[in-house]
């Protein structure tokens, strides 16, 4: 991706801000200029918790190209408590640990490197609590 | 708005067509509907196509097919909604009949998938779901679906088997029909014994990467009887959105665009769910069928599974769904599918579907989705 789009995405990517309607106090992570809730277009900008439960899982055998060393790996959607939801891979956890429900809590990782000389993308991966 | 019908068709063979260019693909299916219906000119078309950008680096396709067909220099229109592109394309050119806008409108679709390595098909296929807060995270496409399986499973019980029993469905469907890609039978042990792709998802889960076309003429329902093809009419047509990210959804286990399309074309073609006879379904995974016949109203919701294992979906069961073969048997070339499926609707209103022919078919339902449903399509047609 280029580098300036990795910048923009900072602010979600490490810090986890998150934009709160001024009117309804829905959570948007990402932000959006607009709430689909109530219309409002005036938000304040807050750190979200980092703690959820994954709400469902598989597991990534067959991966794209920039994710063919870390396969197979564990993707889940996770409700997070402020209320957004995520995408989020899933790591450290044990056999049999992972279901339906379990609570976790997102952690600053490496996602993947572009190749050699490019870009190394960080961000965020979930781990049992 | 004016009734409009369908009353030509034209398919080919589908599959990896290596000695065959986009265009080539597109006006070979193309002429084949023109000269189903005997038109002598088209005044407008519309063509379905996901990505030729990514998959063989050309834009600008509407001026490209119009300049191949050899039709003179009529308006032409490349419609992208993802994987829903062939069903968009179809209610666009809908909208410009019923409008009176033109009257002689070709709709087509076409993908040429597979002179890009299966790397980058993935990567052309992923940039349907949100690229930076799904895709950057190393999620596929069968890995989204596969999400809503476990959902699905989770919620109503839907087993493995009953997934598995989906493939084997459309693919003996599709060993009847000589244009799908892969005309082969299966069985669930084969299904279960396949390589996992995302689980529970495995290969033959999978609809494949295709090389294909599809195309249909449209024109005012009062003046079908001008052209050869035998015509059938389209009284339903509706279209809806979705999150485009599936964790954005309320409910990760139902594909709420389908219910809320499927609604409208119920409305506009003053039908229920018990008047359809067929209907053919975006299966571009076994656990998408099931969602997809739920979110219809043609089983019962979290049934859909269930249904499938009981042969209710077969051709002769209650309602059967992808005589065609699907998209798991016959192909999905993305932007080529919606029109296909118009076209299996087509056939079997006429009563041309061989030995895939469903006794008295009289109301046939298509539905088209793009993404994990972030945008649906479904329509409804008649025979006349």
């Amino acid at each position: 991706m280029s580098s300036a789009r990795a910048w923009r995405e900072y602010p979600q990517r490490y810090r986890y801000e998150a934009a709160v309607c001024d009117q309804c106090a829905k959570w948007f992570f990402p932000p959006r200029l607009v709430c689909d809730a109530c219309g409002c277009r005036e938000f304040t900008t807050k750190a979200m918790r980092r703690t959820g439960k994954v709400l469902t899982y598989t597991v990534i055998r067959v991966p794209p190209a920039p994710f063919k060393d870390q396969a197979p790996y564990v993707v889940a959607i996770v409700q997070m408590d402020d209320g957004p939801r995520l995408n989020v891979q899933v790591t450290d956890f044990v056999d049999g640990q992972l279901k339906i429900g379990l609570p976790v809590s997102l952690e600053f990782r490496k996602i993947y490197e572009e190749g050699e000389a490019g870009i190394i993308n960080y961000g965020y991966k979930a781990v049992p609590v | 708005m004016r009734d409009v019908a369908i009353v030509g068709v034209g398919i080919k063979k589908w599959g990896e067509l290596w000695e065959q260019s986009l265009r080539n693909i597109f006006v070979d299916s193309a002429l084949a509907a023109i000269d189903d219906a005997g038109a002598n000119r088209i005044d407008s078309m519309y063509v379905g196509c996901m990505s030729g950008g990514l998959f063989v680096g050309q834009e600008h396709l509407g001026a490209l097919l119009a300049d191949h067909l050899g039709q003179g220099p009529i308006p032409g229109t490349r419609v992208e909604s993802a994987c829903a592109s062939g069903g968009v394309a179809l209610r666009s050119g809908l909208l410009e009949v019923a409008s009176g806008a033109s009257d002689i409108v070709l709709v087509g679709g076409v993908e040429k998938m597979t002179d890009v390595s299966g790397d980058e098909a993935t990567y052309a296929l992923a940039t349907a779901s949100d690229q930076e807060w799904e895709a950057f995270n190393g999620v596929t496409f069968p890995g989204l679906y596969a999400m809503m399986a476990v959902a699905h499973m989770h919620k109503y019980g839907t087993t493995r088997e009953q997934m598995a029993a989906v493939a084997v469905k459309n693919h003996f469907n599709g060993s009847l029909n000589p244009l799908a890609q892969y005309p082969h039978p299966t069985t669930v042990e084969a299904v279960l014994g396949s390589v996992l792709v995302a689980d529970p998802l495995h290969i033959l889960d999978c609809s494949p990467i295709t090389d294909g076309a599809a195309a249909l003429i449209l024109c005012p329902a009062d003046k079908a009887a001008e052209f050869s093809g035998t015509p059938v009419r389209i009284i339903g047509s509706g279209f809806s959105t979705d999150t485009i990210a599936l964790h954005s959804r309320a409910d990760l286990s139902s594909l709420d665009a389908v219910t809320r399309a499927a609604q409208k074309a119920y409305e506009m073609a003053g039908k229920s769910p018990a008047d359809i006879d067929l209907c053919e379904v975006h299966d571009c995974f076994t656990i998408a069928e099931i969602m997809a016949t739920e979110a219809l109203g043609l089983v019962e919701i979290g049934q859909g599974g269930k249904a499938a294992e009981a042969g209710e979906t077969a051709i002769g069961g209650r309602i059967p769904i992808n005589t065609s073969g699907g998209l798991k048997s016959k192909g999905h070339p993305v932007g080529a599918t919606g029109v296909a499926q118009a076209i299996e609707a087509v056939e079997q209103l006429r009563g041309g579907a061989g030995e895939r022919q469903v006794e008295d078919a009289r109301v046939a339902m298509v539905q088209n989705m793009g993404g994990t449903g972030a945008s649906a399509v479904v329509h409804i047609m008649e025979a006349m």
